[in-house]
């Protein structure tokens, strides 16, 4: 039984235009499942659905999200609320936005803890302290009291891991993680990442437009185009031969300084088309 | 051999380290780049790379003179620019011109692209200004009707071929790009480098690359810088750079960079 199953999710703009197309996905515990697409692809959209936070002009209009087996749908939205935000938590994409600047670090990792499971302010600080511990934060009490500004992208970004892992949720969703970071950063963080999940068994959605990245941290990968699902499968088959023109495509387009001439290929114009053309097939199918 | 484009010697450049600021007095100064020596040849594509917080995008800024360096010297076809005045640097600024990192705050969002490219050509005194638009679009693979449209009703890959578009228009002898696609995803990416790979050998643009990724410079650059911590830990051609790397750290960020490939060992 997967812990997240979406099936045949639809967002459409206020204006009837979808953004995703009858999206169907499963994650278990323990799981790493990517979601790969160019901008505008949808991705993130799936990340915000799950966490009830879609932009004011979309619309949910159709579909299942079930929270191990409960559909989110269905509940009241206080204990939609509530289930959320005891089970799901987010590693956002820029961590100085993410963070408030006027505000130390460590009431920012603790409000969920006191907010949402209802701590005590001292146990909560603990558990902060030790948190900040497991992501290899080195005088852990000190950072609590900085400010954002006085630390470097990766320490904001450990921050941010230990505080998504804080109230022990069963599903997280990174958005695009380590964008913002250099090569060297970003790999300690994929590593944090992949640690901390396998060692807390989370169920783990993580969205990229970097197969590279895909293929260190993932298990599974749902290929998106115009919010439609391209491509649904293991890693190790897509590396090998991705099924989908689509996917080869993009594929060729992600860098490897290994083989120089066989990477960095823009996606064909026929590619493109192609793929229009199935995600319109799609639409007139559903509307018949 | 005729004289490289640019000769740096020395180069130190520092900025004030405001957090440490005593309440009176000048606060202490933090050296960013720590006395850098290299040339660039007339046509060269040099590829600057480093984390960040290594000085590579002050680097750049200093060799087109955005800031005066501490001291060091930097040649510019012979002449010494490092310590010019705004005055005098005026007729040398369409020499050089710079593509940003962001395309979407370095674009004007209430001007069209039209305008934004004519902007630096009027500005320089050029004539024929239309017809030199016109160029710079079709040079970058736009078509001329995108004159008329306004930044924000472009993709972010079009954006930056924008970008490019008016730094190209000026026909410099230099140009700067700084972490132009980062921000982009990987289908844009591969198709703005492609694009500069063909205007450098269509223009033989010389072109300084500024980024953290040593995989998207690979194709492009002839010559690599790799710095750290304001110091250039190896200067050499691509090729050699990749096959037979020579600092550690240049190993390092080697190693950091994620192939697409589940059997790479990530240690």
């Amino acid at each position: 039984m997967s812990y997240l199953t979406i099936k045949d999710l639809t967002v459409r703009l206020k204006n009837g235009a979808p953004l995703l197309r009858k999206v169907s996905l499963a994650v278990n515990s323990g799981e790493v499942r990517a979601l790969v697409g160019e901008s505008g692809a949808g991705k993130s959209m799936i990340g915000k659905a799950v966490l009830g936070i879609l932009p004011r002009a979309a619309k949910l209009t159709g579909g299942e999200i079930l929270l191990d087996g409960e559909d989110l749908l269905r509940l009241p939205p206080k204990a939609r609320r509530a289930k959320i935000g005891a089970k799901v938590a987010l590693i956002p994409q820029d961590p100085l936005t993410a963070l408030n600047p006027s505000r130390r670090v460590g009431p920012q990792i603790t409000d969920r803890l006191v907010d949402i499971l209802g701590w005590k302010r001292e146990t909560a600080e603990a558990r902060a302290v030790e948190l900040l511990d497991e992501v290899h934060i080195q005088s852990p009490e000190r950072v609590m009291r900085s400010y954002p500004h006085e630390l470097s992208g990766g320490m904001r970004q450990r921050i941010l891991i230990a505080s998504a892992f804080a109230a022990e949720p069963k599903l997280i969703i990174a958005d695009e993680p380590t964008t913002a970071l250099d090569v060297t950063v970003q790999k300690q963080i994929l590593k944090l990442i992949r640690e901390m999940q396998e060692r807390h068994d989370t169920a783990l959605l993580f969205v990229t437009h970097d197969l590279g990245v895909v293929s260190k941290i993932s298990q599974s990968l749902t290929v998106l185009y115009a919010g439609k699902v391209i491509e649904e499968t293991d890693v190790r088959t897509f590396f090998a031969a991705p099924k989908h023109a689509y996917s080869r495509a993009l594929l060729a387009a992600t860098p490897k300084y290994t083989d120089p001439d066989g990477s960095l290929m823009p996606v064909p114009d026929s590619i493109i088309s192609e793929v229009e053309q199935e995600v319109a097939a799609f639409d007139a199918q559903l509307t018949r | 051999m005729s004289t490289p484009l640019y000769q740096l010697r020395d180069l130190k450049v520092s900025f004030p380290d405001l957090a440490h600021k005593p309440l009176f007095g000048a606060a202490p100064r933090t050296e960013v780049l720590k006395g850098l020596t290299f040339d660039v040849a007339k046509g060269d594509v040099l590829g600057i790379v480093g984390g960040s917080g290594s000085g590579k995008s002050t680097l750049g800024r200093a060799m087109i003179r955005l800031l005066k360096p501490d001291s060091g010297s930097i040649l510019f076809e012979g002449t010494e620019i490092a310590q010019l005045g705004e005055d005098a640097l005026r007729p040398l600024r369409k020499r050089f011109q710079m593509i940003f990192q962001d395309p979407m705050s370095s674009l004007n969002p209430r001007r069209r692209v039209g305008g934004i490219i004519a902007g630096p050509l009027s500005l320089q005194g050029f004539d024929d200004i239309p017809r030199r638009v016109d160029d710079a679009l079709e040079m970058v693979g736009l078509p001329k009707s995108f004159a008329a449209r306004y930044p924000h009703e472009l993709s972010g890959g079009q954006r930056q071929r924008v970008g490019i578009a008016r730094a190209i228009a000026l026909k410099p002898d230099f140009i700067l790009a700084d972490e132009i696609v980062s921000g982009l995803d990987v289908s844009s990416q591969a198709q703005v480098l492609n694009l500069l790979e063909q205007l450098v050998r269509d223009l033989g643009l010389t072109l300084a690359f500024v980024s953290h990724d040593l995989s998207v410079i690979r194709r492009l650059c002839s010559r690599i810088l790799v710095l750290h911590h304001g110091e250039i830990v190896e200067n050499a051609a691509t090729a050699d750079l990749f096959s037979n790397p020579q600092a550690d750290y240049t190993r390092t960020l080697l190693d950091a960079i994620p192939l697409p490939d589940p059997d790479q060992i990530w240690a």
